[in-house]
């Protein structure tokens, strides 16, 4: 009797682990089964990932799902969106309820390793900075000492501001308050010398939420490092490998001057390394598991970096923002794709 | 006498008759006027005239500039949001005009929102009927049986030429509805049995009862959404995944019933002891006991605390925000995620709160009615 229940248990294991193991890598065998991409997504940040009016999504984030998506299928529509809130998203990925986390999220240490994630590729570098109005007469954040600034409570942001300011010796007044949308406007009528937050949302703000853009300034100084970037769970190396070249895909064809009006020219192209990139020269695809149009794909239907860039954020967006440390390496900023070959 | 002797201190109280009509045996009409009301009841000594003045002197300050913001100088129809950025510009309604159907509909698929549309009316309307004590009856369940898959072919289509629509797409006011109806109406039963369990005899049953109220009734609802819709995956192999919906409805269906249970054991406390024994005396059993004679008394007495706790789900049911659900809040904040628009939160919240307060406002007055209706010959 007994020994029956140790089989039954053995068998019972066996079974479990053969299940585990059949379980475990298979990202990418799921999603190809599937037929869809499930994208982990914010559930409404203008630039970056929110539905318009009529419920389609667009956005800097968006365009990594599409260009996986194309990648994998050849088609960047195949893409279920899953909009997180901050609080579930990593427990979302972790739990596999999505194949990648696409959602505004800071790659730290702490994320990267205990929490069970692999984060991909950057593919915006962001960072906390200040904004005042161009009639205060400063021009950097080391002469706000004694300045009311205004910032949204029990943030980050918060502690960063704090920190920056401790530790320059200057002396801070925080106008604290809890809705977005009341600290934007307590430093539209003037209740604060200065506002702090992300720099990509300071810009955002003064192009969408102040009478006079031109009356304010960003200051130089960012006092943290936000590197947001796109994340898939551990345990699946491919798919890690799959969506972290999507995006150097991208940057790669801004890189090259590929673009998604151009990009049937160019596969005529002489350049070793285009017709690497766009598989005329068969073998990338290959090492990726993926069909060997897969780059030409993305940027066909996605387009280059560059183009998402400034559609979604960038001077065809409402938000405006500058490439800034979002140029290529080439213009001094910080994209920077390893060569495909 | 003393009918006229209250006149002289009461001049809000004046005959219409002929005043020299005597009074004996003929009870005085009263009818309202407005300069005797006014006297007695907003300047009948010094220190309340003084309040008056200055209550119309705050209502002279808020009430114009707000009827100026929302109806005289608002934006009632815009294509762009440059209209309402003009200077002296209200209201900017025209944001609700743009997004109203996000905002209704969340992101089920534009060109299908007729049919979430249809389905709302439809429940509604079953809402209603039921409501209405002449359709109490068998009719009134199949009425539902219909009603419900109605509105579940509407919503997830698949059949008749309907393309399919996962319910990770529904959202706004049917999502709203669907946690709250659905959780109520699920809770209910799971109550009354909780309630009946927290006060039987047998231990094992009490046990389990009360350790699931006390457990339940000690966390706030947006950690047991937490649980449901973080942890609960966690726990699970990988690759299996319960719908997210269905663990939110999950959720609020338990929370709910643990408050329920609560506010019927205190229906079943309150039915004098000799309910119970005439039953008894009956031959009754337990069973029939509590069907016919315990449960009809005791959830009659305790309509306004459930009523209560019916429209405090309904409002809760936006806690959901926290677990990406798109309910009737979230699409109203999701809608301002729209750079052009995303200064007028003050309107898409006005909104979302107005159709908050319909459907509070209905459940509110019609327990009412109800408590009229059912405690006819034990008024107190």
């Amino acid at each position: 009797m007994k020994n029956l229940f140790t089989a039954a248990a053995m068998a019972a294991l066996a079974v479990g682990a053969t299940a585990g193991s059949a379980q475990a890598g298979t990202t990418f065998d799921a999603v190809k089964q599937r037929g869809e991409v499930v994208c982990g997504v914010h559930t409404g940040l203008a630039g970056f990932g929110a539905p318009d009016a009529q419920g389609n999504w667009s956005g800097l984030d968006i365009d990594v799902c599409r260009a996986v998506a194309a990648a994998v299928f050849g088609d960047a529509k195949k893409v279920k969106y899953v909009p997180l809130s901050a609080q579930q998203r990593l427990a979302a990925l972790q739990a596999g309820e999505v194949d990648i986390l696409s959602r505004n999220t800071t790659w730290t240490l702490t994320r990267d390793t205990s929490n069970g994630l692999n984060f991909t590729a950057v593919n915006y570098y962001d960072g906390q900075g200040f904004m005042v109005p161009k009639s205060l007469g400063v021009n950097s954040a080391k002469e706000l000492d004694g300045a009311t600034v205004c910032v949204q409570t029990g943030t980050t942001t918060e502690l960063n501001m704090a920190d920056y300011f401790r530790a320059n010796n200057m002396k801070l007044n925080p106008l604290t308050i809890e809705a977005f949308e009341e600290v934007n406007a307590a430093y539209a009528s003037g209740r604060c010398d200065a506002i702090t937050s992300d720099a990509s949302q300071l810009a955002a703000i003064r192009a969408n939420d102040l009478p006079n853009p031109d009356d304010h300034v960003i200051l130089p100084e960012l006092i943290s490092k936000e590197p947001l970037t796109p994340a898939v769970r551990h345990g699946d190396d491919q798919w890690f490998d799959v969506v972290k070249w999507s995006i150097y895909a991208m940057i790669d064809a801004e890189e090259q001057g590929i673009t998604s009006a151009n990009v049937d020219e160019k596969k005529g192209s002489d350049n070793p390394n285009t017709k690497r990139l766009l598989g005329v020269t068969p073998g990338m695809g290959a090492a990726l598991g993926l069909p060997e149009e897969w780059a030409y794909n993305i940027v066909k239907q996605v387009g280059n970096y560059g183009e998402s860039f400034e559609r979604n954020v960038g001077k065809d967006s409402p938000l405006k923002l500058e490439r800034g440390l979002n140029a290529l390496w080439t213009d001094g900023g910080l994209m920077y794709a390893p060569p495909a070959r | 006498m003393r009918t006229d002797e209250r006149e002289l201190r009461n001049p809000a109280y004046t005959h219409t008759e002929e005043p020299d009509e005597p009074t004996a045996g003929h009870p005085p009409t009263r009818t309202w006027d407005l300069l005797g009301w006014t006297r007695k009841h907003l300047f009948s000594s010094i220190p309340n005239t003084i309040l008056t003045l200055l209550c119309l002197y705050l209502l002279w300050l808020a009430i114009p500039p707000v009827v100026d913001w929302a109806l005289l100088s608002a934006v009632w129809s815009s294509d762009t949001a440059d209209a309402c950025k003009v200077e002296g510009a209200g209201a900017c309604w025209a944001f609700v005009e743009q997004k109203h159907r996000f905002i209704l509909f969340g992101l089920y698929p534009f060109g299908e929102q007729w049919r979430p549309m249809v389905a709302v009316v439809l429940f509604i309307g079953l809402i209603a009927g039921s409501c209405w004590p002449g359709f109490w009856n068998k009719g009134l369940l199949a009425a539902w049986a219909v009603g419900l898959t109605v509105c579940g072919i509407l919503m997830w289509g698949g059949v008749f030429g309907l393309t399919y629509v996962e319910n990770s797409q529904w959202g706004g006011v049917p999502l709203t509805l669907i946690l709250s109806v659905v959780g109520i109406v699920a809770a209910m039963p799971l109550a009354v049995l909780l309630a009946l369990g927290r006060r039987s005899d047998l231990p094992a049953i009490k046990t389990v009862c009360v350790t699931f109220i006390e457990l339940i009734r000690g966390v706030p609802l947006i950690s047991v959404l937490f649980m449901a819709s973080i942890m609960f995956p966690l726990f699970m192999p990988e690759g299996v995944t319960v719908d997210k919906l269905l663990r939110a409805v999950a959720g609020i269906t338990l929370f709910t019933s643990a408050y329920l249970a609560e506010a019927i054991r205190g229906g079943l406390q309150s039915l004098p002891q000799g309910q119970y024994e005439a039953a008894d005396s009956l031959g009754l059993n337990y069973w029939q006991k509590t069907r016919l004679i315990i449960l009809p008394q005791a959830l009659r007495i305790v309509i306004p605390p459930l009523v209560n706790q019916f429209i405090s789900t309904f409002k809760d049911t936006s806690l959901v925000i926290i677990i990406g659900l798109y309910d009737l809040l979230t699409t109203a904040k999701t809608a301002l995620a729209d750079p052009e628009w995303r200064q007028f939160y003050a309107e898409s919240y006005i909104f979302a709160a107005a159709l908050y307060f319909c459907f509070a406002f209905f459940m509110s007055r019609y327990s009412q009615y109800l408590e009229r209706r059912l405690n006819t010959g034990t008024r107190r």
